[in-house]
């Protein structure tokens, strides 16, 4: 037998391992598609129906407008209106409302003489992120309502105005964001687990000492237990992929080459750290283990939820050993921004180096338990 | 020798067995202690959602007083680091290539048109690649421009009129600052991880090693085989749980506003809940594979996901909201943000807490019925 010819066998041999085991097989397709639609759609810091209570101690035609332009936007929902201070606090504590809009009794009054008239507005900060996304929805509200009101009263419109325009996901739509890193998410997933069992699976059966006295070298052993996960991960990918477009109908402007490049890049850096895990291992556990300690951070510290830019100096820099990084910018890249291989250079030189380097050092763990 | 004692035995040398288990392998250790130091460490400073020094590129095609004011204006503001440049087509450049996250174009009229009736544009193109980041840096170049149009005015003499002037207080995070509410929420995440993790794989374990049927010929009970297994794992748990609080409040300055015993409390409810879920997978899967790869699965991801920790329950479809309710993490983060923010708010610990009450019945009765003292179950 040639190398190709043993290099097949085991591949084959792998497959079946993983794909002969009804469980293993429904581990392999179910959770991962059920996991895609319940993200797609939970995954998403888009607000809306913020619960709202309002406090107007003022009732004329301007504060009701006021009111009406908030609780009517698609944002808020108006759970509660209510006549006294001491209502505030129970309801911002018990989380019946995210926020209480308070208007004096003097609000059109002093609207009306041209003194600013306070919009005052408790808001829940137990989850920050929604505090400053409610206060950004409010801040456009009551900007059109004073574009509005000096318009209709005669008043000089203010000396600048600001234009703002998002570009590449027009109605800032999270889902378009987040469906994209899905793909990556769960491509890494799968790949990590399926490989970072490969070996120790085989080490506890004891099949793996069979493997050695087989006329196999390291290397490929090497290739022929990568090439399931790789198989798997573009299997899997795809799939969601088409998902992503034709369910989700997030954009795909780029070059679609581009992507699979990138795709084909970080399975073999997800593959090479499984392999490197699986070696280490002596148990499954210890290997599962492994596959958790890498995958747990590797999807925190990757942009997937929170933008690494955000992140102390220090943390950035471990990023960049993190292979899923680079594929997230590359699948929003091309699914957005519509980015072709060029663009995309920086992020695939990376996964190159990871790759050649996590498969060297499993590829020498293995050697190393040989002898 | 009474029943009663030698029930009392049986469980003491299951527990004991347990104990020396983990005590010999030290990866149980492991799980318990150094991955929610390490977890919180890397998370509780890798993951923020405050933006800090964006860089934006301004376009100024006619420098003059008015727009170095506005360009000071985003420098003092500390969320941007603003990047000059002379053409457009320039700063177009820089924002395809990804340098800068934002375009803010001062046109050579800029100046003459804010004399003029009408007012002078400023145009401004973000990257809304990231949504969220997206309208977060919206309200902060909101926030600049009234910063500067009241400055504007007041250089000129005359003060600024706005009809309605928005007035925000924010309650139990006054400096709006997401490692105070990302922190508790990490801590559940981390420790639904680690209870699933540190259960689901021992029963496998058993299974796959044959060394179920020597527990099988012993006559220990059902019952007896559960909790002894429990015991161990629920008093490392907690040991990780305890530092896990302890690293959010001393190395993260989170505050902790609610009772330190209704924390503990609450947490140890968790914790049986996590283990429940983790020996009910364990008991199903029988195989260290597939124990590994569902509690990844229905663990981890769905608790960081569809908890509530970072993702708004309430703006999720109506149908995935029903879905988050069979997530014990939600009620855990729910508890967690309100002890540690904004201290011990009864109908909301209670509420949460019936409900971990009854998920800790359902899975730990579930992993009990589906426990068959039995092979060929």
């Amino acid at each position: 037998m040639n190398t190709l010819q043993r290099i097949l066998a085991l591949a084959v041999k792998e497959l079946l391992a993983i794909l002969r085991d009804k469980k293993s097989r429904f581990v392999l397709i179910g959770p991962p598609i059920a996991q895609l639609i319940v993200f797609g759609y939970a995954a998403t810091f888009d607000l809306n129906d913020i619960p709202l209570a309002v406090y107007n101690e003022d009732r004329s035609a301007p504060s009701r407008d006021l009111v009406a332009r908030i609780a009517g936007s698609p944002h808020f929902h108006q759970v509660s209106t209510i006549d006294h201070d001491e209502q505030i606090v129970s309801l911002i504590n018990n989380r019946e409302a995210l926020l209480v809009l308070h208007l004096g009794p003097r609000f059109s009054e002093y609207l009306k003489r041209g003194k600013p008239a306070i919009a005052q507005v408790i808001i829940d900060g137990r989850n920050s992120n929604t505090a400053l996304l409610t206060l950004g929805y409010l801040r456009t509200i009551i900007t059109d309502f004073n574009i509005t009101w000096g318009r209709e009263h005669g008043k000089p419109p203010p000396p600048a105005t600001l234009k703002i325009r998002p570009w590449y996901n027009e109605n800032l739509l999270s889902r378009w964001f987040i469906v994209p890193g899905i793909v990556g998410l769960l491509a890494l997933v799968i790949t990590t687990v399926v490989t970072g069992l490969s070996v120790a699976r085989e080490r506890e059966a004891g099949t793996f000492d069979q493997l050695l006295v087989t006329p196999m070298r390291p290397v490929e052993i090497l290739i022929g237990k990568s090439a399931p996960g790789i198989v798997i991960g573009l299997v899997e990918g795809t799939f969601i992929l088409l998902m992503a477009v034709y369910w989700f109908e997030v954009p795909l402007r780029g070059s679609l080459g581009a992507l699979y490049l990138g795709m084909f890049l970080f399975l073999l850096s997800a593959v090479g750290i499984g392999l490197m895990i699986s070696s280490l291992a002596v148990t499954q556990q210890q290997g599962i283990l492994g596959a958790f300690l890498f995958l747990f951070p590797a999807v925190i510290l990757s942009g997937f939820a929170t933008p690494i830019a955000n992140m102390p100096e220090f943390v950035q820099q471990l990023t960049l050993i993190n292979p899923m990084r680079y594929f997230l910018v590359i699948l929003r890249g091309v699914f957005l921004e519509g980015d072709s291989y060029g663009l995309l250079f920086n992020q695939y030189w990376p996964m190159v180096l990871i790759a050649i380097a996590t498969l060297a050092i499993a590829g020498w763990l293995f050697r190393h338990r040989m002898n | 020798m009474k029943p009663g004692s030698a029930k009392r035995m049986r469980l003491r040398g299951m527990i004991r067995k347990e104990s020396l288990q983990i005590l010999r392998d030290p990866s149980s250790i492991a799980i318990a202690f150094v991955l929610p130091v390490v977890l919180l460490l890397l998370f509780g400073y890798g993951v923020s959602l405050d933006a800090r020094r964006l860089p934006l590129a301004i376009v100024v095609e006619q420098a003059d007083a008015n727009t170095s004011s506005l360009v000071g204006a985003f420098r003092h503001s500390g969320y941007f680091d603003p990047q000059s440049y002379d053409t457009i087509q320039n700063a177009q450049q820089a924002f395809d290539l990804r340098k800068v996250f934002g375009i803010v174009w001062l046109r050579n009229d800029f100046s003459e048109r804010l004399l003029a009736h009408g007012g002078s544009p400023i145009g401004v193109i973000i990257n809304g690649v990231d949504a969220n980041q997206a309208r977060i840096t919206e309200g902060y170049i909101q926030g600049v421009w009234q910063t500067w149009l009241g400055e504007y005015a007041r250089t000129r003499g005359v003060e600024l009129r706005v009809p309605v002037q928005l007035e925000p207080r924010i309650w139990f995070n006054a400096a709006v600052r997401s490692r105070n509410f990302l922190v508790p929420g990490l801590i559940a995440v981390i420790m639904t991880l680690i209870g699933a993790m540190l259960t689901s794989m021992v029963v496998a374990r058993e299974w796959e090693r044959g060394t179920m049927e020597a527990l099988m010929v012993t006559p220990i009970r059902i019952g007896e085989l559960v909790i002894g297994k429990l015991v161990p794992y629920f008093l490392l748990g907690m040991g990780g749980m305890l530092l896990s609080v302890a690293m959010a409040l001393w190395q993260f300055d989170v505050p902790l506003r609610g009772s330190f015993w209704v924390l503990t409390a609450t947490s140890a409810l968790f914790m049986l809940v996590a283990l429940g879920m983790g020996l009910l997978i364990s008991v199903v899967a029988k195989n260290q594979f597939v124990a590994g790869q569902v509690s990844i699965v229905i663990t981890f991801l769905p608790a960081f996901i569809m908890s509530g920790f970072i993702f708004e329950i309430g703006s999720m479809p109506e149908p995935i909201q029903w879905i988050t309710y069979i997530i014990p993490a939600r009620y855990y983060v729910a508890i967690l943000q309100s002890l540690f923010l904004a201290g011990d708010i009864w109908p909301i610990v209670l509420s949460n807490s019936a409900a971990l009450l009854v998920m800790m019945v359902v899975f730990l009765g579930l992993a009990r019925r589906k426990f068959h003292k039995r092979l060929d179950a």
